[in-house]
């Protein structure tokens, strides 16, 4: 598939300058919640064009790190910068404002909306007028819904889901909800893409159409990615350095055939067997 | 039993102003429930405390009527604000108690002895409205209508005010929830996370949705003190809110039409159900002991009660709703 063209035609900001220094930095992030350590002392930087992936088992406390980088959740100790922002203490919609997208492990998609209207909804900071305007259905609205109705058809067209278009997301298969919500995501023209498992549950082809997806968004429009992700196959093939957990602590993080290959991660979580399917992956 | 009174009625009371009143408040409800899915369980508290603002601030204060009807509004907006601002950042059911709770403190005061010079007491506030009926086009000794269907000039008039109130903010809110405003407002109700992680500050658009719905409630207060010419704090008590509930969810939830429908049709089940009631008690088809006294009032709630019921049965997303958003609603 090579319409990528026109995708980073349409997402322009996706390839403004980013600030100089990395992307993420996790200074020594703590998140407690009652009785139970989520996360414990967790630094680690991701570089611009990055594609970083955080494995680890479950419970391990992947999701929460996504959680601290998104503002769900604020650290309990320890300090957080994304885009150059000191995000420790921002809202979630001040940081998504930054330029940070995100899926998330269980859809949450608007599923009583249409595919358009969601992926609308990650158009709605570039719109630059109020409800009023709206209302009156200026020429300056009607264009600019019109620009972002082209935004969202490239991107559509980029994921194939033109035949869904106007489907009530709730109706549809989960493999192209997966979809609908990385493309709601996109529409935001992210600086930084947080995936929580995109393949999760999804069959061997679902699942390389969506690492064609991961890939092209990284390669063609430059978006940094942070990727949570279960499928080690995916990790080692398309992840640039990994970074792997156990109880909420880094124990590796490093590029794929080192980490793969490091005493503690194979003790903590790959074990022997594992090991040797993911040397058949490769 | 005499077929053309019962019919002649059901038409009065569906287009009677407290059906006007009924479907203004329950356009509010829908921005709340249908749009946002806030769960407002007080809407009677707005609209008594823009009855209670227009009829103080014309008694007490001797403002005009066009001033007295913002204040009546700007209380509505400032209820909303009061209500929101510890709630709204929590999970929705805090919303509904505290609503249902406002509304029943709202009244409680409004209607307390120490406040009698203020508000009236229990017999609340009267002759406030005559500032209003001064631009009444119609004579107030003269029935207008078609047919039997007639009403006095002053009914006419509240009755046609009414109605066109309740058309216009039904367009409004058409207008607002076709605009990319109204698509975050359903977004926040489809999935506040998901809409955050999107940067929208799920907190305000609540909030803005809490006014303009509690404003539209405010609205059909007016509407009502001054088609009776009086605001009496016992009208404003919590029922009220749930037969407003009970129009919305017969026209169906999230639907434009359904409020005005819904209003309409409520009043005329009401009205249907106590005429053929009375007409079969004086035919002698129900015996007279059944409906003898307040027991005829009880049992027509118990008709639409029982309708309800039926409806929620075999038609659960009401008559304009669609059956797929409800069973995704579900999961
Ligand atoms: N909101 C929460 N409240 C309490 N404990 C939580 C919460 N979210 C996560 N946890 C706990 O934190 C730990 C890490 O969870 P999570 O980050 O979801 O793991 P992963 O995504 O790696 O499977 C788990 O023990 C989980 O039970
Ligand atoms: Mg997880």
């Amino acid at each position: 598939m090579a319409i990528t063209h026109p995708l980073t035609a349409a997402l322009p900001s996706t390839q403004e300058a980013l600030p100089d220094g990395p992307v993420v930095v996790a200074d020594d992030v703590t998140l407690a919640f009652a009785g139970v350590v989520a996360v414990k002392g967790v630094s680690y930087e991701v570089a611009p064009r990055e594609l970083f992936a955080i494995v680890g088992p479950n419970g391990a406390g992947k999701t929460s790190n996504f959680n601290l980088v998104s503002g769900v959740y604020q650290p309990t100790s320890g300090s957080m910068h994304v885009l150059g922002h000191d995000v420790t203490t921002m809202k979630p919609h001040e940081i998504a404002r930054t330029g940070v997208a995100r899926t998330f492990q269980n859809i949450e998609l608007f599923e009583n909306l249409t595919v358009v209207d969601n992926l609308m909804l990650g158009r709605q900071q570039h719109l630059h007028y109020g409800a009023g305007a709206a209302m009156l259905r200026t020429r300056r609205v009607q264009q600019a819904e019109v620009a972002n109705r082209e935004v969202v058809e490239a991107i559509v067209d980029f994921l194939d889901i033109q035949s869904h278009r106007d489907a009530l997301v709730g109706m549809l298969p989960y493999g192209v909800q997966k979809r609908v919500e990385l493309g709601r995501a996109l529409a935001m023209e992210p600086k930084l893409l947080l995936l929580d498992e995109p393949v999760a549950g999804m069959n061997l082809e679902e699942t390389e159409d969506m690492a064609r997806f991961i890939l092209d968004i990284r390669d063609e429009l430059g978006v940094t990615i942070i990727m949570v992700e279960h499928d080690m196959g995916l990790v080692m093939d398309l992840a640039d350095r990994v970074l792997v957990l156990d109880f909420g602590e880094v124990i590796a993080n490093d590029v794929p055939s080192v980490v793969q290959r490091d005493p503690a991660v194979i003790r903590a979580y790959l074990g022997g067997t594992d090991m040797a399917e993911l040397e058949g992956t490769r | 039993m005499d077929w053309e009174v019962i019919f002649r009625n059901a038409i009065l009371a569906g287009i009677s102003r407290e059906a006007a009143v009924y479907a203004i408040a329950a356009v509010g409800l829908n921005v709340h429930f249908g749009y946002t899915g806030l769960l407002n369980f007080g809407q009677v508290g707005f609209m008594s405390i823009s009855a209670y603002g227009v009829g103080i601030s014309i008694t007490q204060y001797g403002a005009p009527v066009w001033l007295a009807f913002i204040i009546g509004l700007l209380a509505a907006v400032f209820l909303a604000l009061l209500l929101g601002v510890p709630t709204l950042r929590l999970r929705a059911d805090y919303l509904a108690i505290v609503t249902i709770a406002a509304s029943e403190i709202i009244r409680l005061t409004f209607r307390s002895v120490a406040l009698t010079d203020w508000s009236g007491g229990s017999n609340g506030i009267n002759g406030f409205a005559d500032g209003f009926y001064v631009w009444n086009p119609f004579d107030p000794s003269v029935a207008y209508g078609f047919g039997s269907v007639k009403v006095f000039g002053n009914q006419a008039y509240i009755i046609i005010v009414g109605w066109t109130l309740a058309v216009l903010v039904t367009l409004l809110v058409w207008l607002l929830m076709r605009s990319p405003w109204g698509r975050v407002l359903k977004s926040i109700r489809e999935d506040e996370d998901a809409a955050r992680a999107l940067g929208k500050n799920a907190y305000w658009y609540k909030m803005q949705s809490l006014i303009l719905g509690g404003v539209l409630g405010g609205l059909a207060g007016i509407v009502l003190s001054v088609g009776q010419s009086t605001v009496q704090p016992d009208v404003y008590s919590p029922p009220v809110t749930f037969f407003i509930w009970t129009a919305l969810i017969l026209g169906g939830v999230g639907r434009i039409w359904s409020p005005i429908f819904g209003a309409v049709a409520f009043w005329m089940i009401l009205s249907l159900a106590n005429n053929v009631l009375d007409q079969a008690t004086q035919a002698g088809i129900v015996p007279a002991a059944v409906t003898a006294g307040v027991r005829g009032g009880s049992i027509r709630f118990m008709i639409v009660g029982l309708g309800l019921m039926l409806l929620m049965a075999f038609r659960p997303q009401g008559v304009f709703g669609d059956r797929n958003e409800m069973m995704l609603a579900d999961r």
